[in-house]
């Protein structure tokens, strides 16, 4: 794993982090490569956002390292941005603030994402999944070469869920980008994910979802689409050391 | 020149105002009004050591903020939870402190009653150049840097991973509010300060839609409260100081209402 593979955009090597005797992170590495999605999955607590963040360079490893393309212009959509009340702000100040964002550019993203009406609105007025395309629209306009998304469809409706997994492969065509996503699922990730990272502190198990089995409950569930964006992703091991459960199909049909 | 024994005030609090618009809100954004209050009780630990050490005392007043700030920078990044308080502590045992060395300071005068509750019809030419330097220099830095503050005052996350300086950013803040906030204690006192720091800009929020309005209209407010304020001390002869806070504190009342009648059509 030392060998330095020539498309990555960044990797982590060997990560360690202990927070108050817990261990966070351990031994974890991964590469990430212009093209690529690869999805974090894993229980709550289980150092999804930590890992994020080590790799974002917002948090040190005890260990290891993070080693990004040189110049890696890194598009970031938080998991949780809570804005001040005492701030005033549109959705157009806010996207302004953005480094080197021009208004043309925020126009562009707006439109592409469908929300250019939300432009003049009060940051402070829009719903769940409205806050959460404009959050993607400020991660767009760094003209990211890597996309990371922090539980990109948390508290949007079904129906948004869909639509924000069918644009994100778009835009990773579109920009040319590698995409790391933490999935707040542990049972449904995007269908066009390329790999799937199941984290407990370290790396449980990973691997390409093509064992896709179209479920008809998720099927109907999701709106029943002749191209699911969502696939379910079953794990093929049982490793004792992890401590989630690996088979809710088997638990749904009992 | 005609020789106004009033100009001076005036110009001293109107530049203050003006400056105090922009760095108020920034006080209000980031919540740091305890800071910048700990900030001017601090001062006068500056102004001991600049009667005790003889060199010009608005520059003691600045040297002692500044230091102050940057002693207290670490502790800002950290103020959602609670230092209040810790500063607190440091803010009311650095005025103690001050006030006891003082007293102890022999031979020497000071009009502590001027430091305290502001002495602005006592500003004189030197203290106005001082304030236009400050004011032209902060106002500069401002515009210059708007976008930056402002991103790192809505996200530090965000700001920091689409490559703003972050810590620069956030030491410039503290450095230009350390100077105003040791200036502004010239016109409304130690005791003051943070309230002209903060009611004009508190004014503002309910009437603005974006930060950049917010901003001028909290000077605006500000500007207007100086004027009454000093208006209302020349009629009925009230401390200038305190006029003015009464004056903004008006406003406030004032913006409140208005939010209500707007709310209810």
């Amino acid at each position: 794993m030392t060998a330095t593979a020539p498309s990555a955009l960044i990797e982590a090597h060997h990560l360690n982090l202990q927070r108050a005797h817990k261990t966070v992170l351990s031994d974890i590495s991964l590469s990430i490569s212009a093209g690529q999605i690869i999805t974090l999955i894993g229980p709550n607590g289980c150092g999804k956002s930590t890992l994020i963040k080590v790799m974002l360079g917002l948090q040190e490893p005890d260990s290891g390292q993070v080693i990004r393309r040189n110049r890696l212009r890194i598009g970031y959509m938080p998991q949780r941005l809570s804005l001040d009340q005492r701030m005033p702000l549109t959705v157009t100040g806010f996207l302004r603030l953005a480094r080197h964002a021009s208004h043309a550019d925020i126009q562009r993203w707006l439109q592409r994402l469908g929300i250019e009406t939300l432009a003049p609105l009060s940051v402070h007025d829009l719903s769940g999944g409205e806050w959460q395309r404009v959050l993607l629209v400020r991660a767009l306009l760094m003209k990211p070469q890597l996309l990371v998304l922090d539980e990109p469809v948390q508290g949007v409706d079904v129906q948004g869920q869909m639509e924000l997994y069918q644009l994100i492969p778009q835009l990773r065509d579109e920009l040319g980008c590698g995409v790391l996503m933490v999935s707040h699922d542990l049972h449904l990730v995007m269908a066009a994910t390329d790999e799937v990272i199941c984290l407990n502190g370290h790396v449980c198990c990973s691997g390409h979802p093509d064992n896709v089995s179209v479920d008809p409950a998720y099927l109907q569930l999701f709106g029943g689409r002749a191209q699911p964006a969502i696939a379910p992703y079953t794990h093929h091991h049982d490793h004792s050391h992890c401590q989630h459960d690996h088979h809710p199909q088997q638990e749904d049909d009992a | 020149m005609m020789d106004i024994w009033w100009l001076m005030p005036l110009v001293a609090g109107v530049l203050l105002a003006l400056i105090g618009g922009p760095l108020g809100s920034f006080v209000i954004w980031r919540r740091m009004a305890f800071f910048g209050d700990t900030l001017a009780h601090g001062a006068l630990l500056g102004i001991t050591f600049g009667v005790l050490t003889d060199i010009n005392l608005t520059l003691a007043l600045i040297i002692g903020s500044v230091v102050l700030a940057l002693l207290l920078l670490p502790l800002e990044r950290s103020s959602r939870l609670s230092s209040d308080t810790l500063l607190g502590i440091v803010s009311h045992s650095t005025l103690a402190i001050g006030l006891v060395t003082l007293s102890l300071a022999q031979g020497i005068r000071v009009d502590l009653m001027g430091y305290l509750f502001g002495d602005l019809l006592a500003v004189g030419r030197a203290d106005v150049i001082w304030i236009v330097a400050a004011a032209v220099l902060v106002g500069a830095l401002l515009i210059w840097q708007w976008r930056g503050l402002l991103a790192v005052t809505v996200s530090q996350e965000l700001a920091e991973i689409e490559g703003h300086p972050v810590q620069r950013l956030n030491l410039l803040l503290i450095l230009m509010l350390a100077l105003i906030v040791a200036l502004a204690m010239k016109v409304v006192g130690i005791l003051l300060v943070s309230a002209l720091l903060i009611i004009p800009p508190a004014a503002a929020r309910s009437l603005s839609r974006s930060p950049e309005q917010m901003v001028v209209l909290a000077s605006i407010a500000g500007i207007t409260s100086v004027l009454a304020g000093l208006w209302a001390s020349f009629r009925w002869d009230t401390p200038a100081g305190p006029s003015i806070v009464v004056a903004a504190t008006a406003l406030f009342a004032l913006s409140l209402v208005a939010k209500g009648v707007s709310a209810r059509d």
